[in-house]
């Protein structure tokens, strides 16, 4: 019995060895954005000028992240969901190679793809110089996502029965896929939705080769500030992206237990999708 | 029906495939021609930047798994008070992009941070390291540690106890049982876990570009190759091999694990 004391409590303390090694330089970047002088030590005082100055400096670069994800949370909805709907209707050898091509932006790193994207449409008028063109970027890595969180909830009901249930009550095939499908998978839209929002404001890869001085993101002003400004300037700029994307994630989890219970397969799911944002 | 898949399939075609078919051409078309696709590995400066770029993907890959596979059985297995806590924390990182990644390594092993003031404190050198092969592997590391340990966590919820209890029975010990019980029935998740790892290792660029001033792998030589050099032919070959071999490690692994990594790839 001893003997399994001792594994418990090795096991354990490598468990919080990794916990403090995953939440320590994050509390660090937190005091040292809220530091006067971080080389001195907390003994130079707390100060909100450095989070100050950020949001003076780069707060357009915090909008356009904010506004590009939206976007993207919008094009990934209207071209996504109809695509998942047709991929679970689908024979599966066929949907299984469609998937496949789907999701190989996640696959492909994200340099590539800003590259390929630079070759083919770098010179066409004024679209290397629009946001779009990193909307374009966003939309590529996240749209899998969307139709992968949707596809699992749809794999999860019997939406065969429930779409002939319409169909015998008159309902044509647009009345069946606002009132039946829709509704029916908005927990896989949700998560989708959520999920696009958090990887279109974090995506740094591609943003970076696809950014111009005019379009920069919150990412991008990140690696600037990392690159060229003190460290607590980092640090301040670090805590806003914070207490961005940390209720977004919260809430990601959040509404991932509650389905736990209907369809085993959904928070796996979520973990799958979210091991697939592997790209850094 | 069918039109329904259209728009995605128009948008995917316009904006990958058909660039994606100009990168590879583009890759051909520089003062070395068609030999930029073999340059990879007949230049020594290339190759030694592959290898080196194989080994941290490696490194990060072995430690992520040891590490991930233990905290993952372990939170799965047990509920003591705290446990939610700890699960919160591993989630929390799962969604930083790789400067911010970068940038917490800086924190830790940066000119101003912790490990050196420690070192310091003992009375030591100011111990730095962020910006080396070893402060990109404690990036890749960070990265990859939360979602191997949920896939973990994940797949050991469907491990059957009873096999456990079998085993025990008749007389298996606990190396035993984990590495004959256990261990096969983690596989799957194990390879595609650390086929993503590895995969990330490859291709990252953010956390190397945060932190790698100094160090050539292959995405930091991709990128110098395009912006500095301007030698755009060069660096669309090499991304274009980088984008290759990411997308056969992950169909390897997809073959070799079975249907269930189908979805993690």
């Amino acid at each position: 019995m001893a003997y399994r004391k001792i594994l418990f409590g090795m096991q354990l303390g490598l468990c919080v060895l990794v916990c403090v090694f995953l939440i320590l330089p994050m509390g660090l970047s937190v005091i040292a954005g809220l530091t006067n002088n971080y080389f001195v030590g907390l003994d130079s005082g707390l100060t909100l000028r450095w989070v100050l100055e950020v949001w003076g400096g780069y707060h357009d670069t915090i909008f356009r992240s904010v506004w590009i994800a939206l976007a993207c949370v919008f094009v990934t909805l209207i071209i996504g969901v109809p695509a998942a709907y047709v991929l679970h209707r689908s024979p599966q050898r066929l949907a299984r190679w469609l998937e496949e091509l789907l999701v190989l932006p996640i696959a492909v790193p994200g340099l590539a793809t800003a590259l390929a994207l630079i070759a083919m449409y770098g010179g066409w008028g004024n679209l290397r110089s629009s946001w779009l063109f990193i909307l374009i970027g966003h939309v590529l890595f996240t749209l899998p996502f969307m139709v992968r969180s949707v596809l699992a909830v749809l794999g999860g009901i019997d939406l065969h029965t429930l779409e002939e249930g319409g169909a015998s009550l008159g309902a044509n095939f647009t009345q069946r896929f606002f009132h039946i499908v829709l509704p029916n998978c908005r927990q896989g839209i949700l998560a989708g939705a959520l999920m696009v929002l958090t990887l279109s404001m974090g995506e740094f890869n591609m943003t970076w080769l696809l950014h111009t001085p005019f379009t920069k993101t919150l990412p991008v002003g990140l690696a600037d500030a990392y690159a060229s400004l003190r460290l607590e300037v980092g640090s301040a700029y670090t805590l806003l992206f914070f207490l961005m994307i940390v209720p977004l994630l919260l809430l990601m989890q959040a509404i991932a237990q509650p389905r736990q219970k209907k369809f085993e397969l959904v928070e796996d799911e979520v973990v799958i999708l979210l091991s697939e944002s592997a790209k850094s | 029906m069918i039109y329904m898949f259209l728009p995605a399939a128009a948008f995917f075609s316009a904006f990958f495939i058909l660039p994606m078919c100009r990168l590879f051409l583009v890759g051909g078309s520089g003062a070395i021609g068609w030999r930029a696709y073999s340059v990879i590995v007949t230049d020594s400066n290339y190759f030694n930047a592959l290898l080196a770029t194989f080994g941290v993907a490696l490194a990060t890959t072995v430690t992520t798994l040891l590490i991930g596979g233990l905290v993952g059985v372990f939170l799965q297995r047990y509920r003591f008070p705290g446990r939610s806590f700890l699960m919160a924390i591993i989630t929390l990182p799962m969604a930083f992009p790789g400067v911010v990644i970068g940038f917490m390594v800086i924190m830790l092993a940066g000119r101003q941070g912790l490990i050196g003031q420690i070192s310091m404190a003992l009375g030591g050198d100011r111990l730095v390291f962020a910006y080396s092969f070893l402060g990109l592997f404690l990036g890749y590391v960070y990265f990859s540690l939360p979602r191997t340990i949920l896939t973990i966590v994940a797949a050991a919820e469907k491990l059957d106890p009873k096999l456990e209890e079998a085993a025990r029975s008749f007389g298996a010990n606990t190396w035993h049982v984990v590495w004959d019980v256990i261990m096969p029935g983690l596989k799957p998740a194990l390879i595609s876990a650390g086929a993503i790892c590895f995969a990330t290792a490859i291709g990252a660029f953010g956390t190397a570009f945060t932190l790698a001033t100094r160090i050539n792998v292959l995405p930091m030589v991709i990128y110098t190759e395009f912006t500095l050099s301007a030698n755009i032919a060069m660096a669309a070959a090499l991304s274009f091999v980088l984008g290759a071999l990411t997308w056969i490690v992950l169909a390897l692994a997809r073959s070799a694990a079975g249907n269930t990594v189908a979805a993690a790839a």
